[in-house]
């Protein structure tokens, strides 16, 4: 097993699981996070988060993802750096562009922005609603208790120009990271041929663009309309 | 039609005494090419004229400059192969650079690729890799019948799109990685997708793939640039193959 992980197929394929995984996972933060412009009350958002924050299977899952990205951010630089000592003398003058798409070979540096971006969006959220509900109002909806998470999130997006601007870069960059990670994790399983080759690209290519989209709405919903 | 001449070209060319050496850049000028030579034979020109003027001439691999024997490498303009689809150096035409232009020549790089001399590179990796596990052990014995042993049409296809590569290292140059997987894969493909070389599949991927690993090529991040630089066009779909039958061996395990 030990030989499995050092070998540079074994790498890859824990790399491509951990970005699947992830894959899934924004998934459905998208889904719930749009719940924030279907609602302006913001109920429907409220309970949404409630739910994630108190169903068991969701806290299990919780440590999982944390480790699917610490897992997906470790294996980047190992793998990164394996790839750079190949190549101890590096070419005078490249043409890279003829070859390759500008995204597969900046997978590391669009990366460690959506990394920057990450530790930026946890401190703002993830941390005031896991650890520090006591800064949030309390609402009730439905004869339940619960922190009014929606308007921590709703007054960021509506009085923080810079904010906007950063997160929506950072949407269009996790977009053009899945545009290239999207097929490449299934092409490292193996899962590829040549009929699936244009299919997975597709798919790939059109859920990058619904992660970036959908992601970027949301603060331009809250900038314009309030 | 007479080809057109170019008049005046700029080479700057890799120049490293031996494999110790730190290695430098040189520019030469070169007068009247015909666009109809091949870059082989513009080298060829540029090296008499080196000779004439006492002056080492510039060490380059070729051997049968018909686009077969995978020998010729070179990293021209930035690409493996120079500015053109589908061919080896030999097959590249000096039509395809402008006049007065600067040709940039640099050697294949790769940790695993060592410069021997000028642009000559050692790739005796290549033939570690095939040893690991690029054969059949089985005894073949007579030339059996035609018909014995049934072959599916789109298999015979596959296996000799693969069984195309010529082992120039082309991937290797243009991925940024220096990732042999091309070659490995490419190896995997003509002889699994055959009854006879079926049979050792797994092993043969297991060996092939640790042994480049330990010869330190890169990982593969499925830029696709060895693709694009493939003299024989081989596809990287044949490296999905080889991961999948890397990792059922490995797991299976």
């Amino acid at each position: 097993m030990s030989s499995f992980l050092s070998a540079s197929i074994g790498k890859k394929f824990i790399m491509s699981v951990s970005g699947l995984f992830l894959v899934l996972f924004l998934a459905v933060h998208l889904v719930v996070n749009l719940l924030l412009i279907f609602d302006d009350s913001g109920e429907l958002y409220n309970v949404a988060a409630n739910f994630m924050s108190t169903n068991p299977l969701i806290r299990t899952i919780e440590p999982v993802l944390g480790l699917g990205f610490l897992v997906h951010i470790l294996w980047s630089f190992i793998l990164e750096y394996n790839n750079w000592k190949a190549r101890p003398v590096k070419y005078n003058k490249k043409n890279k562009s003829a070859t390759s798409s500008w995204a597969s070979r900046n997978m590391l540096v669009l990366g460690g922005i959506i990394l920057v971006f990450l530790v930026i969006h946890i401190i703002n959220f993830y941390w005031i609603i896991r650890f520090n509900p006591h800064e949030m109002n309390s609402i009730t909806i439905g004869g339940e208790h619960m922190e009014d998470s929606y308007t921590l999130v709703a007054d960021l997006f509506k009085h923080s120009l810079v904010y906007n601007i950063f997160y929506i870069l950072s949407a269009i960059l996790l977009g053009f990271h899945l545009s290239h990670g999207f097929w490449s994790a299934f092409h490292t399983l193996g899962w590829n041929n040549e009929n699936w080759m244009n299919r997975l690209q597709i798919i790939g290519k059109v859920y990058a663009v619904i992660i970036a989209v959908g992601f970027s709405v949301i603060p331009l919903y809250f900038f314009i309309k309030f | 039609m007479a080809d057109k001449i170019l008049k005046k070209l700029n080479i700057k060319v890799w120049r490293q005494n031996n494999a110790a050496d730190k290695g430098r850049f040189e520019t030469y000028t070169i007068d009247n090419i015909s666009g109809g030579s091949s870059f082989l034979e513009m080298l060829d020109i540029l090296n008499n004229k080196l000779i004439l003027e006492d002056k080492d001439p510039i060490a380059f691999d070729h051997d049968c400059r018909e686009g077969i024997c995978g020998t010729c490498s070179l990293f021209i303009n930035g690409r493996a192969h120079g500015p053109d689809e589908d061919i080896t150096t030999c097959q590249l035409h000096m039509r395809k650079f402008k006049e007065g232009e600067t040709i940039t020549i640099e050697p294949w790089r790769a940790a695993s690729f060592p410069v021997i001399k000028d642009l000559v590179v050692d790739r005796t990796a290549f033939e570690k890799i095939l040893q690991a596990g690029g054969f059949i052990s089985v005894r073949t014995g007579g030339v059996p019948d035609a018909n014995s042993i049934p072959i599916p049409y789109e298999d015979v296809e596959e296996s000799m799109d693969a069984a195309s590569c010529i082992g120039c290292g082309a991937c290797v140059a243009a991925c940024k990685n220096s990732s042999a997987m091309l070659f490995v894969a490419a190896k995997v493909s003509h002889l699994g997708k055959l009854p006879q070389g079926r049979v050792e599949a797994k092993q043969r991927a297991r060996s092939m793939v640790s042994k480049m690993d330990e010869l330190g090529f890169g990982g593969c991040t499925n830029t696709r640039a060895c693709e694009v630089e493939c003299p024989k066009n081989i596809s990287i779909t044949h490296i999905a193959r080889l991961n999948r039958e890397y990792l059922t061996a490995r797991l299976s395990e």
